[in-house]
């Protein structure tokens, strides 16, 4: 596959529409993210930013429009599929394996890094326990990096929330992603948790080459953070911008605070 | 006191309205046509007695539901976390294995041939109820026709020795194959569905096999089913009065002792206990594998799965697959034991067996299933003279058994992978 | 070519007539999907104790001397919907109500250990031989030549077809304009929220157990004075053929599982005329798993959007 230009972007979305039969939750949304850039989607509640990411993560198929990641479109590829290709998503609501433990969770986002031969894995051989044991180090790695090290043998649905945000961060980090997609990771955090998650969040982009896309209510967190912000309401772009620009938008300060 | 009266007579004479008209009144034919005479005095007074004990029941609810609770049960076999650490759980268990095994080794050489007989039924049973675990239990797939893998396996083996006179040793594996290909077949296309049209589709499956075993007349005998299926041979030596196969000696003659029909019953019990150790070894390991792990998370949770990139259809179908070829197995050795199998062996009632052996070991728990099998096959058969209520009893069990501890009468808690030198 | 035409037509009635039957039966699966989210399992069950009763009742009936045939039928129809809905209430009472909102495969095999209660309850109540009964509703209308092929439409078959007919018109009606049935739409359109607003749920959800259970006691009888024939078995493939039709036509929708009900009993005469009545229940079963396959919702059913 020829190396994508640098001048094109690593995510292209270009109008894309989803009708849920007679309402049009997202109409003519395009966004662009570059390599190493946070980019944040922000709108007021039920503006339709969540099935924007639904649509770009495959969850939904989009009814209009062309989502091109890498170059390659991926318009219509089942969900598991964009996941391999590099773009990994969490959840508004956090969705852990919650019966097992933390470091299992880490392993089981590594399936398709692992030997997976059934044959391999039952009478152990040297190539499928090396493997094994690669996958076990890079969760280590992830699960150092999330200060969730000591909680390795705890069942992840007995973590505190902000532990199971995180948790939900590092089982993204170890499937080795391009493109990482936050949908509100700071809610429900206390001050002090949203500090570290921007810290996190930064060091992504900054130590490991990810781009980010994030959904976020916590105008704090996207104005620090966010190389460029896209502002959706009602299901239709409002604005595009640098933060700056996007505070000082006229629209967007009326959809957030309606007629004054 | 005065306002559960009311409901309490409600049920009351709700029980009487139910039981009347089909206990009370038989239907007889009188000739041409058709009369009802009422049930003899016994079951009248069985009737009125049972109208009351609802009454009574429904009266006094709460406290003796009360008592049920205070009834001390086994609720996790280890104590909670942290406590005792995984590496010692399994140091425990390989030492209580190790004894079950020497114990369940030796016993038939003391046991009387009834009861030999009756533990290796014991075993098949173990077996399937293991192999379905592996659906229902870890991947959370509710497979109500896994007695269609079960006859799958069986019949393959009574044909391919039939037509070409294979002997079972080359048969279990490919019975095994054969069960795994009819998971594979059905699963790819249904495995889509969700988990209770599954549950259906997967009954209507077990009815279609019933139904062309019972039709095919010329391949597979119909409704007459298939006789003189061999027993197995070891290692040449067969178990019968004289060798039936050709190149093969009679056990008691290669070895010079009087014949004995109590050697064949103890070797098949002892195939059967290595096939069982077999697939307790194996479905251990494929537990800690990344497949055993990723069915695991898909039940918990199918969507995270997805957004990690796993194909949840692979790993359903790889969960179907396997746990039909255990099925298969089992059948192969189920029609060499018998020597003669029909599609009568293999109705939804079996499934519903294996699936209410699965449950009540509490799903997931391999110990479980193993208590559960032998509870549900050696009870029956110590009340025998209940025999006409059996399945009654069975039917309002598994609902009281749901109602009353749905994760089963021995939970284990789960084993997992433990981080040690971090 | 007259002959085979006529024959045909002959089939296209059976077919209707059991499909109507099926239809009936197919409602009780789909109204309780359609508000708890559930397969009532023991649903074919309670159509063949409606048969039973209706056996009791029209024996009984005969054996106190009375005589006009309507008032005979009409008293056993009471008999068997009052009884069959006592059983449908107690179905739920006993293994739903203290399972629901736990693990929906808890339901189900709470469900299934039912089902299996009841097959035998009746087993070791009425004895497990087929009971025949002569029929009641003899003759028809004949068309086609004297010396050649019938086809026949029995007024056993018109009295199902209006039956089926009234009952199915009755309950339109009932969702449609009465205030339980008002109920019965809010509690499937959202239960928490239908709870909310003073809507007793646990109220709906029996009712909704017991208009099944009636609707399958109409099934029993006029399928048990069509065929004449019952043992305590029978609910077990009559129970999957309704759940088949009633996905089939979309399940969660009313007009669905009639339309499935019929779909599915012409298929099955058809293919009983044409081809082979053993593979009957065989062609059934493979066409759920294709419609499952390529039209989950069914023919009538709305699209889900997974919920994310």
């Amino acid at each position: 596959m020829p190396k994508s230009l640098p001048t094109e972007s690593l995510l292209k979305v270009r109008d894309l529409s989803m009708r849920f039969g007679g309402l049009l939750a997202v109409d003519g949304v395009a966004l662009d993210v570059n390599e190493r850039e946070i980019v944040s989607v922000i709108g007021p509640n039920g503006a339709g930013k969540t099935t924007v990411f639904n649509c770009i993560s495959g969850f939904y198929t989009p009814t209009g429009g062309d989502i091109i990641y890498k170059g390659q479109s991926i318009h219509g590829l089942a969900d598991f599929k964009i996941s391999r290709l590099g773009m990994v998503r969490t959840f508004q609501h956090v969705r852990l394996f919650s019966q097992m433990t933390v470091i299992e969770n880490l392993l089981v986002a590594q399936h398709r890094h692992v030997n997976t031969n059934l044959l391999a894995g039952l009478f152990k051989t040297p190539s499928y326990r090396q493997k094994e044991q690669e996958s076990i180090d890079r969760a280590i790695y992830w699960l150092k990096k999330v200060n969730l090290l000591e909680f390795a043998n705890r069942e992840a649905g007995n973590l505190a929330y902000g532990q199971q945000r995180r948790l939900e961060i590092a089982r993204c980090m170890v499937t080795e992603p391009g493109l990482l997609m936050l949908d509100e990771p700071a809610a429900g955090l206390n001050p002090k948790e949203t500090n570290e998650l921007d810290a996190l969040i930064v060091s992504l982009k900054e130590d490991y080459n990810v781009s980010i896309l994030l959904i976020e209510h916590d105008m704090g967190l996207v104005m620090g953070i966010s190389d460029r912000i896209v502002v959706i309401n009602q299901g239709r772009p409002l604005a595009t911008g640098t933060p700056n620009e996007i505070r000082d938008n006229p629209d967007v300060i009326k959809a957030y605070l309606g007629e004054v | 006191m005065k306002d559960k009266f009311i409901p309490a007579l409600i049920a009351g004479v709700a029980t009487l309205i139910l039981a009347f008209p089909l206990l009370g009144l038989n239907l007889v034919s009188d000739g041409l046509g058709l009369g009802i005479e009422g049930a003899d005095t016994q079951t009248m007074i069985y009737i009125v007695l049972a109208s009351l004990a609802v009454f009574i029941f429904q009266l006094f609810k709460e406290n003796a539901l009360n008592i049920a609770k205070n009834i001390p049960l086994p609720r996790r076999a280890y104590k909670p976390d942290a406590v005792v650490s995984q590496a010692q759980r399994d140091k425990n268990e390989k030492l209580f294995t190790f004894i079950i095994v020497a114990i369940a080794l030796v016993w038939p050489f003391f046991a009387s041939r009834g009861n030999v007989d009756l533990a290796t039924l014991v075993l098949i049973y173990v077996m399937l109820g293991l192999g379905l675990n592996i659906v229902v239990g870890l991947a959370g797939l509710l497979d109500l026709g896994y007695v269609a893998f079960y006859a799958v396996g069986a019949y393959s083996y009574a044909l391919l020795h039939q037509y070409f006179g294979l002997s079972f040793w080359v048969c279990l594996p490919l019975a095994g194959l054969m069960a795994a290909s009819f998971g594979f077949v059905l699963g790819f296309p249904v495995l889509r569905l969700r988990g209770d049209y599954l549950a259906i589709v997967t009954l209507g499956f077990g009815e279609i096999i019933r139904i062309l075993l019972n039709n095919w007349t010329h391949l597979t005998g119909g409704p007459n089913g298939i006789g003189s299926i061999p027993k197995p041979a070891l290692f040449g030596l067969e178990f019968g009065r004289k060798a039936k196969e050709e190149g093969n000696i009679a056990f008691h003659e290669y070895f010079n002792i009087a014949y004995n029909s109590s050697y064949k019953v103890i070797f098949l019990y002892l195939l059967a206990l290595l096939l069982v150790l077999f697939t307790i070894f194996v479905i251990r390991r494929l537990m800690r594998m990344p497949v055993g792990r990723a069915w695991e998370a898909l039940r918990e949770d199918e969507i995270a799965c997805r957004s990690l990139g796993l194909n949840r259809t692979i790993i359903k179908l790889s969960a179907f697959t396997i746990g039909a070829s255990f099925a298969g197995f089992a059948g192969a050795f189920f029609s060499a034991k018998q020597g003669f199998i029909s599609p009568e062996s293999f109705t939804f009632i079996e499934s519903a067996i294996i699936l209410a052996i699965v449950v009540l070991g509490g799903m997931g728990s391999q110990l479980g299933i193993i208590l559960a099998a032998i509870a549900m096959t050696v009870l029956p058969e110590l009340a025998r003279e209940f025999q006409e209520y059996r399945m009654l009893m069975f039917g309002l069990m598994m609902v009281l058994m749901m109602i009353w501890r749905p994760q089963g009468l021995l939970p284990m808690k789960r084993r997992h992978m433990e981080l040690t030198n971090a | 070519m007259l002959e085979t035409s006529l024959y045909f037509i002959q089939q296209l009635l059976n077919g209707l007539t059991i499909g109507s039957t099926y239809a009936l039966i197919a409602i009780g699966y789909t109204m309780v999907y359609g508000i708890i989210g559930m397969i009532n399992f023991a649903h074919g069950e309670i159509y063949m104790i409606g048969m039973y009763i209706s056996f009791v009742a029209i024996s009984g009936l005969t054996m106190l001397g009375v005589e006009y045939l309507p008032l005979i039928l009409f008293i056993t129809l009471l008999i068997s919907v009052f009884i069959s809905s006592t059983y449908g209430w107690a179905v739920e009472r006993v293994a739903y109500r203290p399972v629901r909102g736990g693990n929906r495969l808890i339901a189900l095999i709470s469900a299934i250990g039912m089902s299996i209660f009841l097959q035998n309850y009746v087993r070791i109540a009425q004895g497990s031989r087929d009971i025949a009964m002569p029929s009641l509703i003899q003759g028809g209308w004949s068309m086609g030549p004297l010396d050649g092929f019938q086809a026949t439409l029995s007024y056993m078959q018109v009295v199902i077809f209006i039956v089926t007919f009234i009952t199915m018109t009755g309950l339109t009606f009932f969702i449609a304009k009465s205030r339980m049935g008002r109920a019965c739409r809010a509690v499937s359109e959202d239960m928490k929220m239908a709870g909310l607003l003073g809507i007793n749920t646990n109220r709906i959800i029996s009712l909704t157990f017991v208009i099944g259970a009636a609707l399958a006691a109409v099934a029993g009888l006029l399928l048990g004075l069509y065929y004449g024939v019952t043992n305590p078995y029978i609910g077990f493939i009559a129970g999957l053929k309704a759940f088949t039709a009633a996905v089939l036509g979309g399940i969660g929708s009313i007009p669905g599982a009639m339309l499935g009900g019929l779909v599915l009993g012409v298929t099955e005469s058809m293919t009983s005329a044409y081809f082979s009545s053993e593979y009957k229940d065989v062609v059934s079963f493979g066409l759920l798993i294709l419609i499952l396959l390529f039209r989950p919702t069914g023919l009538l059913g709305k699209p889900e959007v997974e919920k994310i």
